[in-house]
């Protein structure tokens, strides 16, 4: 079968500005993902870059924004989609090249929230325990990939990318708090209690409906926050 | 060309390559890691069952009862000081990782979880063990992002997305470095180091059914070989029973640990009848041989009508109920549920052997330095070069790994390692000079892909795949491998007239795959020629025209080198540290 693509386009070396190109390809989309696509036009066309490792979506290297919605091509059924399949880079961040975008601005917000386990007692000959319950609590904020869907579908982080923490980076912020083990929550809510960093988050929800492991960063978001009212009272 | 300066430098930024690094980032040295991804977009990544330990958490247990297992598991090939070490240490570097952050389940009374896993057993050979340590199905993606997260409160240098091209040496054989270009402007970089560790993990994309991820390109081994080292053991690849059928993702033996087994066409539990007491959780290469058996006599589930049998079989975990799944093994189903369009909570997934694991590697002692035969001896260390995990054999796995040891064998050895570069920094504190000619087969490679050519590395990379899937699968022969060889030989020569169709500089990701194939090659090459050597089954290397292990000519390891395709043998070590030897028997399950 043909399927209709149409495709981000952009190499630095020889292009003025990004274009889009439409391609068309020779596959039977039953049971094939969009990546299985993309790597099919890749052994046609050299040319198109994008990144991608696990091909199973556990990695989160292949985020790309797919009919206006955030995606990992590697999960994505190629029969779900529309055609033309418009294929563009993530949102909010600067292209390098075709769907390959530079992601630092998304790790450097992970890294501010100081993502390690910062527990100072000294470490006992076994391991500390944690109730099954307490476990629990990383559920649903732990299991994050890194792929910045969420963070490049905010409006809030778009416009602030170097002050808004962003949801990824929240969520992983919310993942520490919660940990039982972990002794430093005061300072990580001093780290969170600024206009920009937490409080640019509108609660618009776009971060969730674009998470590819259905994470809810707005619900981390609103517990931080309600953590912050409690310390005040 | 560019240079930068550390004190170690480790290429590759899995779990191997992090746990090793955070040794040294605690230090004053200054340390570096180069990976060719994000760290986080490393394989280690995807492991989901877990790793393996002897906790007694759940049930009684001792290291010396997972010594036995690894023994016996890896068909008495691995060498019985390596696994004493690992699973002497096993407990202490999993303590370890939990205090870092690692979110374990947990079982009722707080302690870390353990889930039985294949080819465990109590009291060396007893009843079945349960010992293998998990966060739910994702132990590899917790592990691998506490690790990360330690090198960045540490302040490791990263180097990501950078592609390591080859070793650099001096005449005496010293590791002086590597040779690495940036993918993102496609500049060309020394990185100098006293120390440096290949970390480059598996080769699995040699295959073209595979478990593994696309960036599993053997990229260290292919250094290795071209720097003229020897590699170890590569006719021992695992082939994990219970891939997605056609699809080949993971789904973990911690499925068949939990409850769940395999059925085929007839419904019948077969495992029964290739391991009575075992059964479903046999060693991996038995079960991916009675599945491989069971397609091939007809008993296959998803027939044609025309067929008598079809090309899988049935994984079973419906009975464990929606609850236990929804806790232990969501992971398993989401993938379930994607790629084979079933929910495993209602009907059985289809499920066929998948290349999953190497065995073999560049071979190293317990400090993780690499060794290779020299004047003095067979196993002399190479000065300031070493390789930990996937791509390195210390040969804790011998002819066949149990699961969860891998991981194990990331964090114990990586440590290891890390602790060895420390010595090595302090008892070799100056640079060694660097010869003239350091980057000149590296440019010299680079160069070779400016230069047009007919034929296009996709083709070849795909035609690869199928060759090796074809010719050194689950079952070997003399004949099929040798046939696979000749294609190989032809494979070769349509790569030297290989070119780019895009020679740009940013983020040229054809380049990076030309430079991956190049690899490939050399790792199928010595998995080819090893196996046509052994005339022996032995773990998971099965010969059917030498059915039987054959302990008086080949319990040895292979060693295998680029010049002439040159085969060498080298002695198991059967002596362990301080416990007996557990000698050779028959392996039954
Ligand atoms: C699906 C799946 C499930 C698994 N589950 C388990 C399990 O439950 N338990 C278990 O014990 N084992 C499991 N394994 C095996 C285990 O995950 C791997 O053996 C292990 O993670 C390998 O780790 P590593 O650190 O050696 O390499 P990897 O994690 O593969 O990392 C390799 C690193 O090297 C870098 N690299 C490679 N080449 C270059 C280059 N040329 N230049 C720069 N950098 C380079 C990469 O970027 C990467 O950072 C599983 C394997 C698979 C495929
Ligand atoms: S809920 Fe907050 S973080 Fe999520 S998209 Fe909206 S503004 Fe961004
Ligand atoms: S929260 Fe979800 S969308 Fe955001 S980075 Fe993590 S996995 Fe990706
Ligand atoms: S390739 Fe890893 S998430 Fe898609």
């Amino acid at each position: 079968m043909r399927v209709k693509f149409r495709l981000y386009r952009y190499n630095p070396e020889t292009d003025a500005k990004p274009y889009l190109q439409d391609v068309e390809l020779d596959i039977e989309p039953a049971g094939k993902m969009l990546l299985d696509a993309l790597i099919a036009i890749k052994a046609q066309d050299e040319t198109l870059s994008l990144r991608r490792s696990c091909r199973e979506g556990v990695c989160g290297s292949d985020a790309v924004n797919v009919n206006g919605r955030n995606r990992l091509a590697c999960i994505t059924p190629l029969s779900e989609l529309k055609e033309p399949i418009e294929v563009r880079p993530l949102p909010g961040l600067p292209v390098i090249r075709d769907l390959v975008v530079d992601m630092e601005p998304f790790y450097r917000q992970y890294r501010s929230i100081r993502p390690w386990l910062i527990n100072d007692d000294p470490e006992p000959e076994v391991e500390r325990l944690q109730s099954p319950e307490d476990r629990a609590l990383l559920d649903g904020a732990y299991e994050c990939i890194l792929c910045a869907c969420c963070t490049t579908s905010c409006p809030s982080f778009w416009w602030n990318p170097d002050t808004f923490v962003g949801p990824a980076g929240l969520l992983q912020a919310y993942r520490f708090i919660a940990d039982s083990r972990d002794e430093a929550t005061a300072a990580r809510l001093d780290n969170l209690e600024d206009p920009y960093r937490l409080y640019r988050c509108r609660g618009i929800m776009s971060c969730v409906e674009a998470c590819p492991k259905g994470l809810n960063p707005t619900e981390a978001i609103g517990r931080i926050k309600s953590l912050l009212v409690k310390r005040r009272v | 060309m560019n240079t930068r300066r550390f004190d170690a430098l480790i290429v590759g930024g899995g779990g191997a390559g992090l746990r090793a690094a955070l040794q040294l980032a605690r230090s004053d040295y200054k340390v570096a890691v180069v990976s060719k991804v994000f760290p986080t977009r490393s394989h280690t990544v995807s492991a989901q069952g877990g790793i393996t330990a002897a906790l007694a958490n759940v049930d009684d247990d001792r290291w010396e009862w997972h010594m036995y297992d690894t023994v016996k598991g890896g068909d008495w090939l691995g060498d019985q000081d390596a696994i004493e070490f690992m699973c002497r240490e096993a407990a202490s570097a999993v303590y370890e990782l939990e205090h870092m952050g690692l979110p374990f389940s947990r079982l009722d009374n707080g302690k870390i979880y353990q889930r039985p896993f294949g080819g465990q057993s109590k009291h060396f050979g007893g009843a079945q063990a349960t010992r293998t340590c998990a966060a739910a199905d994702r132990t590899g993606h917790a592990l691998l992002h506490t690790l990360y997260q330690q090198n960045i409160k540490h302040r490791t240098q990263f180097f990501d997305e950078y592609f390591a091209l080859d070793l650099v040496r001096d005449a005496e054989g010293y590791c002086l470095g590597v040779t690495a270009i940036s993918i993102e402007t496609g500049e060309p970089l020394l990185i100098e180091a006293r120390a440096t560790l290949l970390a480059t993990g598996g080769a699995g994309r040699v295959f073209g059914n595979s478990s593994n991820a696309m960036i599993n390109t053997g990229d260290g081994l292919g250094m290795v070989l071209r720097a003229g080292l020897p590699l170890q053991d590569m006719e021992f690849w695992q082939f994990h029973p219970t891939g997605i059928a056609g699809v080949g993702c993971l789904i973990t033996e911690g499925v068949r640990g939990e409850g769940g087994y395999l059925l085929n066409k007839n419904g019948e539990r077969f495992m029964e009848r290739y391991a009575p007491h075992a059964k479903d959780l046999a060693g991996r290469d038995v079960v991916a041989r009675a599945i491989a058996i069971e397609i091939a006599e007809g008993r296959g589930c998803g027939a044609a009508p025309n067929q008598s049998g079809g090309d899988y079989v049935h994984l079973k975990l419906d009975h464990l109920g929606e609850k236990l799944i929804a806790e232990k093994l969501p992971g398993i189903r989401e993938l379930a549920i994607r790629f084979a369009g079933v929910d495993p909570v209602e009907k059985p997934i289809p499920v066929a052997p998948t290349a999953h694991y190497m065995m073999g590697g560049i071979p190293t002692n317990l400090h993780g330095q690499v060794v290779a035969p020299a004047r003095y001896g067979p196993e002399e260390p190479v000065p300031g070069l070493y390789a930990v995990g996937e791509c390195a054999c210390v040969s804790v796995h011998g002819a066949n790994r149990l699961g969860g040891n891998s991981l194990l064998d990331l964090v114990v050895f990586g440590r290891a390692a890390g602790r060895h570069m420390l010595d090595y920094l302090q008892d070799n504190p100056y640079p060694r000079p660097l010869p003239d000619d350091a980057v000149d087969a590296s440019r010299a490679r680079l160069a070779r892909w400016e230069r047009p050519g007919s034929e296009r590395v996709a083709a070849i990379a795909e035609d690869l795949r199928r060759t090796m899937q074809t010719h050194a699968g689950v079952f070997r022969t003399d004949a099929v491998l040798r046939e696979g060889l000749e294609k190989l030989d032809e494979l070769e020569a349509r790569l030297a007239h290989a070119g780019l169709a895009d020679t740009s500089r940013v983020f040229n990701t054809a380049r990076i795959e030309a430079l991956e194939l190049e690899n490939l090659v050399g790792v199928a090459r010595a998995t080819l020629v090893s196996a046509i050597h052994r005339t022996e089954s032995r773990g998971a290397h099965t010969r059917e025209d030498f059915p039987r292990r054959d302990d008086e000519r080949w319990l040895k390891h292979t060693l295998y080198s680029r010049v002439g395709d040159q085969v060498d043998a080298k002695p198991v070590r059967l002596k362990p540290l301080t416990v007996e030897s557990i000698r050779p028997k028959e392996r039954v399950y």
